[in-house]
């Protein structure tokens, strides 16, 4: 237990070099869908939502593991269609006017 | 944990690729030529992940999961369909969203392993808790003031900050306690009460232009709220997702204390509304020059080089469609036309960007203040729409003035400014604009959509064979 606390602990700070690398890189033209598409990704909780709704341990958990699921699915379909919506508007000039 | 060895691989293993995929996504955002294969890879990452949580033996009844994921694609679906005038309060809602989550989940968690909880996942699960349920009412009230159900105006008392600090105490002590004697499962409702309350106390003081620092904030609080669920589930790939999305609110929110001037601690500790009044002395009656669409037009035909700044204003007036015919005309006259966009414009990170992309307006127009300033003194014609303080060169010339020291577009350094306006009214944060008085400066007075148009009728009617 106590080694996985600690690599756990590596993982995040490793996750957080990288997130702040990669994401530092992003234009400012897109830091709005930027935002969505974390918002997705972070949806990814649904994953512990869905182990506690389905183990049913206890009323309480399948409650609201149930409505946390509802919640970060509603994000992460929501999040990747106005993502991709958002992303499909950008476009470059379609030839460089002479 | 009753699962086969074998399906806890592949579970682990479909984890592990969906980390990598997240990663990838993020990287492929960096530009707009990849960034929709970004979102293809943040979807087969979380339909994987998804797919092998499914076939965790632990998992004895399908039903209500069943249930709910497809309660939450027909939620989420409008919310993806919201134009795009409505994606800063859509933003805020998610972060809702996600908040709500988690919340439910660290509660859930914690009354299953109540009371031998031991002290580092006792820690965790506050931090999942005391965040999730800020952020959770924090991003309620914001996309309230947003789509203006709320009133927008900034509420502020004595004592504002005092009171907010003393419930994160409280609710921070409360937690601290219950890290010792995890046993007083009665202490727990107060976790995650006073954050709730504190959530919406926090954004009490928030007016609309502090808003893109805000949602930036609430951004990286869900996703910090979602790493430490990581670590209460011992979930590797949730500690990355959670990181990953923490870690980029940080970098929007600094981005956009550094645009408004605010030091970053004044962003953490949420006293964002405090520096809004703004002195209103000396206001006198100072001569203007106004003109009318048709002078307006005959000078932006005349100019081989225009800069543009749009700011909320055009986005309030619904006036990018217009804009973009105005782009059109004068672009198909050889007239360089290009897009200022400042940091802050707008209501959320990259507002301003969304809304002229959705006009067609191509990407490669859109310039950032860093980009853009440098232009501006070939520039003939800086022609600002509803944009106001970050315009104001008393930000760079006056140290009395409450926006002293923000990075500012550079617009008086145009040979000549037009300025789109309603009336001489002063700003959103209520100061005064020098940039106005100027001799180089004309006044638009008007609707911003109506007085787009009616320059566009004129460049159109009157030299279409010029």
């Amino acid at each position: 237990m106590k080694t996985d606390l600690i690599t756990s602990l590596y993982v995040f700070m490793l996750a957080g070099f990288i997130g702040f690398e990669v994401i530092r890189r992003v234009s400012p033209l897109l830091h709005t869908p930027l935002m969505s598409l974390t918002n997705a990704l972070d949806a990814i909780a649904v994953v512990g939502a869905i182990l506690l709704a389905g183990e049913h341990k206890s009323t309480l958990s399948t409650v609201l593991g149930t409505i946390a699921i509802v919640a970060a699915t509603s994000n992460v379909v929501g999040g990747f269609l106005i993502t991709d919506r958002m992303l499909k508007m950008f476009k470059a000039s379609r030839s460089p006017k002479p | 944990m009753t699962s086969f060895p074998s399906a806890d691989i592949i579970i682990q293993i479909t984890y592990l690729i969906a980390t990598a995929l997240f990663i990838l996504s993020l990287k492929w955002m960096s530009s707009p030529t990849t960034a929709r294969h970004g979102v293809w890879a943040g979807e087969l990452g979380m339909l994987l992940a998804v797919a092998g949580t499914l076939l965790n033996r632990g998992i004895v009844d399908y039903k209500w999961v069943a249930i709910a994921l497809v309660l939450g694609t027909i939620i989420g679906v409008p919310l993806g369909k919201v134009q795009m005038t409505a994606v800063p309060q859509r933003t805020a809602l998610s972060h809702a969203f996600g908040a709500l989550c988690v919340t439910l989940v660290g509660t859930a968690e914690f009354y299953l392993r109540a009371p031998n909880v031991p002290r580092f996942m006792m820690s965790v699960l506050s931090m999942e808790v005391i965040l999730g349920s800020l952020t959770f009412t924090g991003s309620l009230m914001a996309a309230g003031k947003l789509q203006e159900i709320l009133d927008q105006r900034p509420i502020t008392y004595k004592g504002q900050n005092i009171v907010n600090l003393g419930m994160l105490a409280a609710s921070v002590g409360v937690a601290a306690y219950l890290v010792i004697h995890p046993d007083h499962t009665y202490l727990f409702p107060i976790i995650l009460v006073i954050p709730l309350l504190f959530g919406m106390m926090m954004i009490v003081p928030i007016g609309g232009a502090d808003m893109p620092t805000v949602i930036s904030l609430l951004n990286s609080y869900a996703g910090l709220s979602a790493a430490a669920m990581g670590f209460v589930l011992d979930s590797k790939l949730l500690i990355v997702a959670g990181a990953l999305d923490g870690a980029s609110g940080l970098i929007l929110s600094v981005n956009m204390s550094k645009a408004m001037n605010r030091s970053f601690s004044n962003v953490l500790f949420g006293a964002f509304g405090q520096e809004q009044i703004a002195s209103k002395g000396g206001k006198e009656e100072r001569p203007v020059r106004s003109a009318t669409p048709e002078e307006a037009a005959g000078i932006l035909a005349a100019a081989s080089k225009v800069v543009i700044v749009p700011g909320y204003g055009m986005a309030v007036a619904q006036a990018q469609h217009k804009v973009r015919e105005l782009y059109d005309n004068l672009t198909k006259r050889g007239v360089d036309v290009k897009f200022g966009i400042h940091p802050v414009a707008g209501r959320m990170p990259g507002h301003m960007n969304v809304l002229l992309a959705e006009a067609d307006i191509p990407y490669d127009k859109l310039l950032d203040m860093e980009e853009i300033n440098g232009e501006f003194p070939q520039t003939d014609v800086a022609l600002i729409i509803g944009a106001n303080d970050v315009t104001n060169p008393a930000a760079r010339t006056d140290a009395s003035s409450p926006i002293f020291g923000m990075p500012i577009l550079d617009v008086d350094k145009a040979r000549t400014v037009m300025v789109i306006k309603r009336s001489m009214g002063a700003g959103f944060a209520g100061i005064d604009n020098p940039l106005y008085y100027l001799d180089k400066t004309l006044m638009l007075f008007g609707d911003a959509k109506s007085f787009v148009g009616s320059i566009v009728r004129e460049l159109s009617g009157g030299g279409t064979h010029g």
